[in-house]
């Protein structure tokens, strides 16, 4: 076997904006936005890829990638600097016929078929950018081999009352998929779509191609790919995830996925040093806590410097909370910069906001999340 | 700054160290929660450029190895130049043990003759600051001087300084002699042993040694030319950390609670670096209770902490209580515990209601992987 092909390679979507962010994404793409005080949502992804040992991977870019670029550089935080494989960065490209954006999901993969052919790899594993989750894929490899399937989608139950928000998919006894729901109103299951896929490399290509030549057709996986393959009857399984896994396509839940990880039971371990979410690493000292500083329940990173109160919140590095400030039930990303006597509740500061002194941050009247942008 | 080269000399005297330095170097000694005391030498050569940087070590150096890797978190991962750590040969035929780190520097006489830069800046590690070194190098070039070592002026902090190199200055700015602060005198000119040079110079002072062989070390051979050449005095006058016993390395820590010098050391002339370990945000939880202290990442607060300085990945259990400590990485500190005035080295283990205490002037040094 030659050292370029590939067991299995990675293609990672994360050209998203992500419209629901609000000015969160005016300028970076979604995978690119803070979280959990130190990591952008890419992180997760990405390391979940490096800890399950697939290190080649295509990163599909589209919508405001120079954040997202620099970030993921040449992959080293993720330990993707390799000579084989590794990270790749593909954007959508001029050819001699001329270039166009993406236009879905699958048109994505389609438009770098020479990126996938060159590593002649026998799965494609295909992921979004979008999501805060641990799952390690060469469990579910293996899972894909043993039912020897032809595509493989990764299932999470969601509440039923949710299920209208998803795809859903609805299997018989051996966990085979026989229907697919896009955000059904009567869900018959309450398995939905986790946006992630393993395909049999040479089966997806068919499709694809299918796909394309199809001029009606979204050019998307949900849509248009797994439906078509379940009208051939070919065989595609669910596998099941048990964990935490979140999309944080809103305002609201990018907030409450902050705050589920200052929950005692949160069941997403950011601790365990054998499943280390890699980051880029901020070059700051420790942080610091006054005399006048008081901290519960919070995440604190490095270079904070807490003069005042800080209750339940996610703190990103390069805070500096002023003496009598109260935060509470806030996210405040990094470089933010709060004076004397300031009151913040429930909000979002996006990075490197300066908050005068004896400023009031809250939504009073809804008791909504109020979002900072200078 | 591409002409100057960086030495950093690990031959340092570890003997007031006591067990913190046991088992590694002065330099490898971790520091302010998530440093090593190299960290701040190499930052401050790396920031005003200088890419071709060499530790000459004295054994015991598998620490140091470990921290510094390929010097990638210094931007010293270069094609041209880069980081070299040099330790003591040992040749099989002649077993004698040489005291002394001259024998290094000649060993590799040939790296410095190499090396393309024409001026040298040797320094040691236990003088942690934040210094300007190009501004120094401007001084050292302008004034024609053969040799400059930057110093800070004392008064009254003898004991920070203890056994420290103590230049006499006259009045011209000129070193006439180098002696040592053996705590009588209050104003004093401290040495930062920071020494700037021509590469021709010091090869010749290391040569001169080969031929008469009347030095062990490398610092005795340039104080024996100070009356024979023309030394300048630079002063520094920022923070100055001296890390040479147990006491000094306890009082840097704590003085570091006090926000600005910790904001003087770590930001003034460009960020001080490290290895970076990964660890996820500092968790503090509805229990803990934190106050004047300094805390790295990958930490779980769940008890009461005060005045301390703790290093990553370190647990504190519901109603610990810790006080005045220096708490160094993946140390364990369970329920209940009492802790005041204890250095804890890395990865041990305090059980729940053990108490231990030590005094200001004499912190109690728990040495590291043990279970109390």
């Amino acid at each position: 076997m030659s050292r370029e092909n590939k067991e299995i390679i990675a293609m990672l979507l994360a050209g998203g904006q992500g419209s629901r962010l609000n000015m969160l994404t005016e300028n970076i793409a979604k995978p690119a936005v803070p979280f959990g005080g130190k990591y952008r949502i890419i992180d997760f992804t990405l390391s979940n890829c490096s800890n399950s040992g697939i290190y080649t991977i295509g990163v599909l870019t589209q919508y405001r990638p120079l954040e997202l670029n620099k970030h993921i550089g040449i992959g080293s935080p993720w330990d993707l600097d390799r000579k084989d494989g590794g990270v790749t960065i593909l954007a959508p490209f001029m050819g001699a016929k001329g270039g166009r954006w993406y236009k879905g999901t699958a048109n994505a993969i389609y438009e770098n078929f020479h990126f996938i052919e060159q590593y002649d790899p026998e799965f494609v594993l295909i992921l979004s950018g979008d999501h805060i989750y641990k799952m390690d894929y060469s469990l579910m490899l293996d899972y894909h081999k043993e039912k020897a399937a032809e595509a493989t989608i990764a299932v999470i139950g969601v509440p039923w009352e949710d299920t209208h928000k998803f795809g859903i998919m609805n299997i018989d006894e051996s966990r085979r998929i026989i229907e697919f729901d896009e955000k059904p109103k009567k869900a018959k299951s309450n398995l939905a779509s986790m946006g992630i896929y393993i395909f049999n490399w040479k089966t997806l290509k068919k499709y694809l191609v299918e796909d394309e030549a199809d001029k009606k057709s979204h050019n998307d996986f949900g849509k248009n790919i797994i439906p078509n393959m379940l009208r051939d009857g070919i065989s595609i399984y669910s596998y099941l995830f048990n964990g935490y896994w979140k999309d944080v396509g809103e305002v609201k839940s990018l907030w409450e996925s902050n705050m589920d990880l200052l929950k005692e039971d949160s069941t997403l371990d950011l601790y365990d040093p054998n499943w280390k979410i890699y980051s880029k690493n901020p070059v700051n000292p420790p942080h610091y806590i006054s005399n006048t500083g008081k901290v519960k329940s919070s995440l604190l990173n490095e270079g904070c410097i807490i003069h005042g109160e800080v209750n339940n919140c996610v703190l990103f590095p390069g805070v500096v909370v002023g003496e009598n400030s109260v935060v509470v039930d806030s996210v405040i990303m990094p470089g933010v910069k709060i004076g004397e006597r300031a009151m913040i509740k429930k909000s979002i500061i996006m990075s490197n906001v300066v908050i005068p002194a004896g400023a009031i941050i809250e939504d009073k009247a809804n008791n909504g999340i109020t979002l900072v942008n200078q | 700054m591409h002409d100057i080269m960086g030495i950093i000399n690990l031959s340092e005297d570890e003997t007031a160290m006591g067990d913190i330095a046991k088992y590694r170097p002065i330099g490898a000694v971790p520091i302010a929660g998530r440093y090593r005391v190299i960290d701040f030498i190499l930052s401050n050569m790396v920031n005003i450029g200088i890419q071709n940087v060499s530790i000459f070590t004295q054994g015991k150096s598998r620490s140091i190895v470990e921290h510094l890797g390929h010097g990638k978190e210094w931007d010293l991962d270069r094609k041209k130049d880069g980081l070299f750590v040099f330790n003591p040969y040992v040749n099989p035929m002649d077993s004698t043990y040489y005291k002394g780190d001259m024998k290094n520097f000649k060993d590799q006489l040939e790296y410095i003759k190499c090396s393309k830069q024409k001026y040298v800046i040797l320094s040691r590690s236990y003088m942690i600051c934040n210094v300007d070194l190009s501004a120094a190098f401007k001084f050292h070039k302008e004034s024609t001087a053969d040799i400059t070592i930057l110093y800070k002026k004392i008064q009254g902090e003898k004991n920070k300084y203890i056994n420290c190199d103590a230049l006499n200055i006259g009045e011209n700015g000129k070193v006439i002699s180098i002696g040592r602060n053996i705590g009588k005198e209050s104003n004093l000119n401290i040495s930062m042993e920071m020494y700037i040079l021509k590469k021709e110079l010091l090869i010749e002072i290391i040569e001169n040694n080969i031929l008469k062989g009347d030095t062990m070390y490398l610092k005795e051979a340039i104080h024996q030319q100070v009356r024979k050449l023309n030394v300048n005095g630079y002063i520094f006058n920022g923070y100055l950390g001296c890390i040479n016993s147990v006491e000094n390395y306890y009082r840097v820590n704590m003085e570091l609670l006090d926000v600005e010098i910790s904001k003087e050391l770590f930001y003034r002339n460009g960020c001080i670096y490290t290895n970076i370990k990964d660890e996820p945000p500092t968790k503090y939880t509805e229990t803990a209770n934190a106050v004047n202290s300094m805390v790295a990442s990958g930490c779980v607060i769940e008890g009461n902490i005060e005045r301390c300085v703790i290093s990553r990945r370190v647990k504190i259990g519901k109603n610990a209580v810790v006080k005045d400590c220096v708490i160094m990485q993946k140390c364990i500190i369970e329920d209940g515990a009492v802790l005041q005035n204890v250095i804890l080295d890395k990865n041990i283990e305090i059980s729940s209601g053990v108490v231990l205490r030590g005094s200001v002037k004499k912190p109690l040094v728990i040495m590291k992987n043990q279970k109390i």
